[in-house]
């Protein structure tokens, strides 16, 4: 079963020591993941001063700056895991540095048939 | 083979064959019509070749049986879509091994499942009743006031979520066993208040939540061996010993001290200071254990005067350091009002009121209104009183706070 883990925190949360110690935990953590075959992604976000919206409406495109939602948490990065349950992909959230400085959603994948 | 005693081995079997078609088909409905059909199936071959030895592994078989050719159906219909193909080649492959061992976790997993932190605590409970009570939506919606159509969605969200978030079905490991027990005991605690405050009206259903609470308690107490498990069934026990007493004739509030403690269930009392004392020689036991504990000295005490209330406020002190919370602390300051004097319990409700806590707690301030009254402030009592009065929800509560205040009045 897939899953996709949304780390959501507030931006400058992390001290820079602190945000590059979480990285290289979280690259091993990936390792540790692919090693039992459930690493399918995973990165960080720039912040969200970054972010451009998209929106076509009866054909009209619109780009606009700033992220979907203006709130305190962002979204600020991303598992992507394949593991055999609920409780597999809340085990491996508990591991992820980001959340203990925010929250992990987790959302279940849907698999589209057909897909390259 | 009689109508009476098929309904018998349907009320003792139908949840089990059920918790176990929900592990071997992976999905509650699929489980459900198993369920259904396997006592069709025992209705019609039972009376004719007898009733099986082991009853419960006759039905899951049928059941499973059933699905499996259902599923084999949908499949050709479909042209056989390898998802219900892999799915009937898992069940049965997992057919193969089926312990009886396996047959008993099977409803703990199932409540384990419906508790599931993940799952929203509104639809915790429904859920539970429905999946591991085996009450129907109609019940569940009449005991909490809802309508069918209204439970039935948060029973659907429930079961959805378990489906494709892939909750699993499965008894924790030890080491998340703390985590997990926490939201099923809550779960079964608040079946049983729901049963257990309910005083007029809709009582008689709501007595069938209590009963359920603690069958529920019950089959937690005997399949998994934890002293708070143990503790929760006593709590509800000792609660439940009393409720002959606690309501007279004209359903009014009868406070504990003025209960006719000859209608106590002394069965009850005498297996809930049994599990209390279990609990306790564990140390390992927590809130739910502590205050069965107060409960079990309330029941020792033959006569309101003999009540040993140094021991209550000691444990009291234990809950605080446990779970410290201002409800708790309202219920130390009684004990106190009673080991020691009442102005002394009176200074430590006021205390808390002043923090600005409990102040919509119609309890808090009918505490406060019986304390006044007894040092003889009879404008303050019913100041206090009237407060109560409004801030009462219940027909029963608010009768008794008007009694207290036209007595008030006499005087």
């Amino acid at each position: 079963m897939k899953y996709i883990l949304l780390i959501y925190s507030e931006e400058g949360v992390w001290p820079p020591d602190e945000l590059e110690v979480a990285r290289d935990e979280s690259v091993q953590l990936c390792h540790k993941l692919s090693e039992q075959g459930q690493y399918l992604g995973a990165a960080p976000l720039h912040p969200v001063s970054t972010a451009t919206c998209v929106r076509v409406r009866d054909g009209n495109r619109t780009v606009s700056d700033g992220p979907y939602a203006e709130t305190k948490e962002q979204l600020a990065g991303y598992f992507l895991i394949d593991v055999a349950d609920l409780d597999e992909a809340i085990g491996v959230a508990a591991r992820i540095p980001g959340t203990t400085h925010g929250t992990t959603e987790i959302r279940p994948i849907v698999e589209l048939p057909g897909l390259p | 083979m009689e109508p009476l005693q098929f309904e018998q081995i349907y009320r003792n079997e139908s949840r089990k064959v059920f918790a176990t078609l929900v592990r071997l088909l992976g999905d509650f409905d699929l489980a459900e019509e198993g369920t259904h059909e396997a006592f069709a199936a025992a209705m019609q071959h039972w009376p004719e070749q007898g009733t099986p030895a082991n009853t419960t592994s006759w039905l899951i078989s049928a059941g499973r049986f059933k699905v499996v050719d259902m599923l084999r159906r949908r499949a050709r219909m479909s042209e056989l879509q390898p998802e219900l193909v892999r799915r009937i080649s898992e069940i049965e492959a997992s057919n193969q091994s089926m312990a009886d061992q396996d047959i008993q976790d099977d409803r703990l997993r199932l409540i384990f499942t419906c508790c599931h932190p993940a799952i929203d605590p509104k639809v915790q409970v429904p859920l539970t009743l429905r999946e591991v009570c085996g009450l129907t939506t109609e019940e569940i919606a009449h005991a909490y006031l809802m309508t069918p159509s209204s439970m039935a969605q948060r029973i659907v969200r429930g079961k959805a979520k378990i489906r494709d978030a892939r909750i699993p079905y499965v008894i924790p490991s030890l080491n998340d066993l703390p985590e997990r027990l926490d939201p099923v005991l809550s779960v079964i605690y608040l079946v049983f208040n729901e049963g257990y405050s309910a005083s007029s009206g809709e009582s008689l259903t709501r007595v069938d939540l209590s009963d359920e609470a603690i069958r529920l308690a019950r089959l937690l107490v005997e399949l998994l061996p934890d002293p708070e498990a143990a503790g929760l069934l006593a709590l509800m026990l000792l609660h439940e010993s009393r409720r002959a007493a606690r309501v007279n004739c004209v359903g009014d509030i009868v406070l504990l001290e003025d209960q006719d403690r000859t209608l106590w269930n002394q069965g009850f009392i005498a297996e809930g200071k049994r599990l209390v004392e279990h609990a306790l020689r564990s140390r390992r036991f927590g809130v739910y254990t502590i205050q069965a504990a107060i409960s079990a000295v309330h029941a020792d005490a033959k006569l309101p005067s003999e009540t040993d209330w140094a021991q209550i406020v000691a444990l009291y002190d234990v809950l605080m350091r446990a779970d410290a919370s201002p409800v708790v602390e309202l219920n130390r300051a009684v004990a106190i009002a009673m080991r020691d004097d009442i102005a002394s319990g009176l200074s430590i409700i006021d205390a808390i009121l002043s923090r600005g806590e409990l102040q919509d707690y119609y309890l808090a301030h009918s505490a406060r209104g019986e304390f006044l009254r007894r040092l003889g402030k009879n404008a303050e009592a019913k100041s206090a009183f009237a407060t109560a009065l409004s801030l009462a929800k219940q027909e029963p509560e608010q009768r008794f706070l008007r009694q207290k205040l036209s007595s008030i009045n006499a005087t």
